[in-house]
């Protein structure tokens, strides 16, 4: 019974929103007479107001960056938000803009997502509302500043030559290695795909139970591997989606995944499974993945844990005889609204979070802004954790990602863990489950509007 | 007097449930402000998530109906023949604590015991063959799942009703049954579940509304397993990705006026079958 009452409970509380919805949308469509078309800065502006605060959210991990902010400038106004950040699906930046474009009012000035794909709707207006992400090189930043990101950095938020966010950090994926390990079973680290599958095969037989990495989180399927790989399973050109199982790049991959799920050196354990600490934090000999694998894996003692000295990154491994290219997980994304009443202090707070001193000294990974990430490097070498080349392999990383993946506005992700997850947990082959995984992308981007090759 | 004692519920009413309602048909018949007919709706049905979604809602209020029906008469019948007045009132309460959890709080402790790695049944989840926190959540699985934790936080207060209900059958009736000779079978067959009906479809009706609107334990589910319990499996889930996700509040509106259609037919097959609106 009283289950019932909650859901009725939560049925009037549902609807209530929609009333209220209702009511600002009547009240919004005349509600936007004070515009004024500033070809200044390339987009309608409201009128600008240097007294006004700005509203700027977020995630946790990006606090006490802000937070300096109002320190180093106490004289800016200015409101810091926490949320979730628009982590893991939770899609919370797209809904609560979707809300904000309903009701006419209350976006905030600047939003911090932790998602690289959110241009593809921020960019374009909806439901007759100006799109929320202002557009950022024509007339808001000089190009002196722009230049400044890495190659490449800032090509997910750019569209038809207008850029719409400024990339916080990068995380191309390198190989990460444990040297303790290595030295003892006297191998070297893997430099190809082909070195990585044939090392296996040696782990395999000689020392059963160590291993060399996981595909049980989908972002390691897709970003780490497939798109490292260079499969273009994930590609959008235009307004054009596709997504080829039969090139050279994608079965090889797919061969390589299934050859190893077979010899056992790469698990189905989720990497935040408390289980994976468990059985493999003193097994596992090598992983591809992203920068933040630092922070996230080995120097936390959360996770593995591991001592320093023991653990190194080399440059990422590709296809012998192919392009020397990577993938990228991830990387959050600052965005300016387009509806904010004061661009002074949203241009100060932005230029503040990229390239400060205090930006490379509070950022958890690999900033993309060049200057920022050449001394967060510096000072992450100097700590003396990674043996090896850390520096050179993680910026050789950094400016080869490859740039053949789609940034369309679902992610790769969804049908990953919705196909291929559950199905090698019954016991399936990534080849088994291919044409399922490839219909399910297929179908989001019809659904969300794209043509499908 | 009447009419002031039911203004407050009459006006939450229209505030928030006909007008939210009248506003959602208004929707549903329009795009950016002009008349569409059918199209929000074909544009739904044709939605490769939809007929899953169906599916698996469907299957789920199969499963959980049958087994709430049946499983609290019984254990209504029984804890009401329990002879001991102590133990009686401390089953009932028993029965009557997970439904004080709410919703989402109760997912949570769910995701532990459904997570062989941590679960404190961890045996019986191996013992079916699910070894890892992945097949336990498998689609194939969910129904069965969805049923299990509804059942646990629902049925006690239920069965506290059905309680009170039989507590309210005359006292010469059962005695007479008792003189004919009828065992405790017999009476709760032939008496207790034939003047229960009202009782068991008012249960049904209700349970029904709540099963249709799935949403709060598929998507903390969807959450915690990041993704492989799909963010589209429920009817409610897909109307909410519509509306917050594709923007596409005409279309979400679609599916929600088609959920209360089926609730409305469900429910009018339930009050028709069940005599709820017999005067005695």
């Amino acid at each position: 019974m009283a289950s019932q009452h909650r859901r009725i409970k939560r049925t009037l509380a549902a609807t209530a929103a929609v009333a209220a919805l209702a009511i600002l949308t009547a009240c919004s469509s005349a509600g936007t007479g004070s515009a004024a078309n500033d070809s200044k800065y390339g987009f309608t502006t409201a009128k600008q107001d240097s007294k006004s605060a700005i509203t700027v959210w977020v995630d946790a991990a990006r606090e006490p960056l802000a937070k300096a902010f109002v320190a180093a400038n106490p004289d800016t106004p200015i409101k810091i938000q926490t949320y979730d950040g628009n982590a893991g699906g939770s899609d919370s930046f797209k809904t609560k803009m979707a809300l904000f474009d309903q009701s006419g009012s209350g976006w905030p000035d600047v939003v911090f997502s932790t998602q690289t794909n959110d241009t593809s709707w921020a960019a374009k207006s909806a439901n007759g509302t100006q799109a929320f992400a202002a557009p950022l090189n024509k007339g808001l930043f000089p190009a002196s500043f722009l230049n400044g990101f890495t190659a490449g950095a800032e090509s997910p938020m750019t569209v038809n030559g207008t850029v719409y966010g400024l990339r916080n950090d990068l995380a191309p994926v390198v190989l990460w290695y444990n040297k303790k390990l290595l030295d003892q079973f006297g191998y070297t680290a893997p430099t190809t795909w082909q070195e990585y599958e044939a090392l296996s095969d040696k782990l395999a037989a000689d020392h059963p139970g160590y291993i060399l990495g996981s595909v049980g989180d989908a972002f390691t399927g897709t970003y780490v591997y497939y798109w490292g790989a260079q499969a273009p399973i994930f590609q959008l050109k235009g307004n054009t989606f596709s997504s080829d199982f039969t090139d050279k790049h994608t079965t090889a991959m797919t061969d390589l995944i299934d050859h190893m799920l077979a010899n056992k050196t790469l698990v189905q354990d989720s990497l935040f499974s408390a289980d994976f600490v468990k059985k493999y934090a003193s097994k596992l000999v090598a992983i591809p993945g992203p920068a933040w694998y630092a922070g996230a894996l080995f120097q936390n003692a959360q996770s593995l844990n591991n001592p320093a000295g023991e653990i190194g990154a080399a440059n990422p491994l590709y296809w012998d005889g192919d392009a020397k290219v990577t993938g990228n997980v991830g990387g959050g994304v600052w965005y300016a609204s387009s509806h904010s009443a004061n661009y002074a202090a949203v241009k100060k707070f932005l230029t503040f979070v990229i390239s400060s001193p205090d930006a490379a000294k509070l950022a958890s990974g690999l900033p993309a802004y060049s200057s920022t990430a050449d001394t967060w490097l510096t000072a992450q070498t100097s700590s003396g954790y990674f043996t090896g080349d850390f520096k050179g392999a993680i910026s050789t990383a950094a400016s080869s990602v490859w740039k053949g993946w789609g940034f369309p506005s679902f992610s790769p992700e969804t049908a990953y863990a919705k196909v291929v997850v559950p199905g090698l947990a019954a016991g399936k082959t990534i080849a088994d489950l291919s044409p399922a995984w490839q219909a399910e992308m297929k179908n989001e981007a019809q659904v969300q509007g794209y043509t499908v090759k | 007097m009447g009419y002031a004692f039911s203004s407050g519920y009459g006006l939450l009413l229209v505030l928030f449930g006909v007008l939210p309602t009248l506003y959602a048909i208004y929707l549903a018949f329009t795009k950016n402000g002009a008349f569409a007919g059918l199209e929000n709706f074909t544009h739904v049905f044709a939605d490769y998530r939809f007929l899953p979604a169906v599916e698996h809602v469907a299957l789920y209020l199969f499963i959980w109906l049958i087994l709430l029906v049946v499983v609290v008469v019984i254990l209504a019948l029984i804890v009401h023949g329990l002879r001991r007045r102590w133990l009686s009132a401390s089953v009932r309460f028993l029965y009557y604590i997970p439904g004080a959890l709410a919703g989402a709080s109760s997912v949570m402790l769910w995701l532990f015991v459904l997570d062989p790695e941590v679960s404190p049944v961890s045996g019986i989840l191996r013992g079916l063959g699910l070894s890892s926190f992945v097949q336990t959540v498998s689609v194939q699985n969910l129904p069965v799942v969805f049923t299990v934790i509804a059942f646990w936080t629902g049925a006690g207060g239920w069965i506290v009703i059905m309680y009170g209900a039989l507590n309210n059958i005359s006292l010469e009736v059962m005695e007479a049954a008792r003189i004919d000779g009828a065992g405790p079978i017999k009476t709760a067959w032939f008496i207790q579940i034939p003047l229960l009906r009202k009782w068991i479809s008012y249960m049904g009706i209700m349970s029904l509304a709540a099963g249709t609107q799935l949403f709060v334990e598929p998507r903390v589910l969807s959450q915690a397993s990041r993704g492989v319990v799909p963010p589209d499996y429920s009817l409610n889930q897909l109307a909410y990705l519509y509306a917050f996700n594709q923007g596409d509040f005409n279309g979400s509106a679609a599916i929600s006026l088609v959920l209360l259609v089926v609730a409305l037919g469900l429910a009018a097959f339930f009050v028709f079958r069940g005599g709820l609106f017999e005067r005695d």
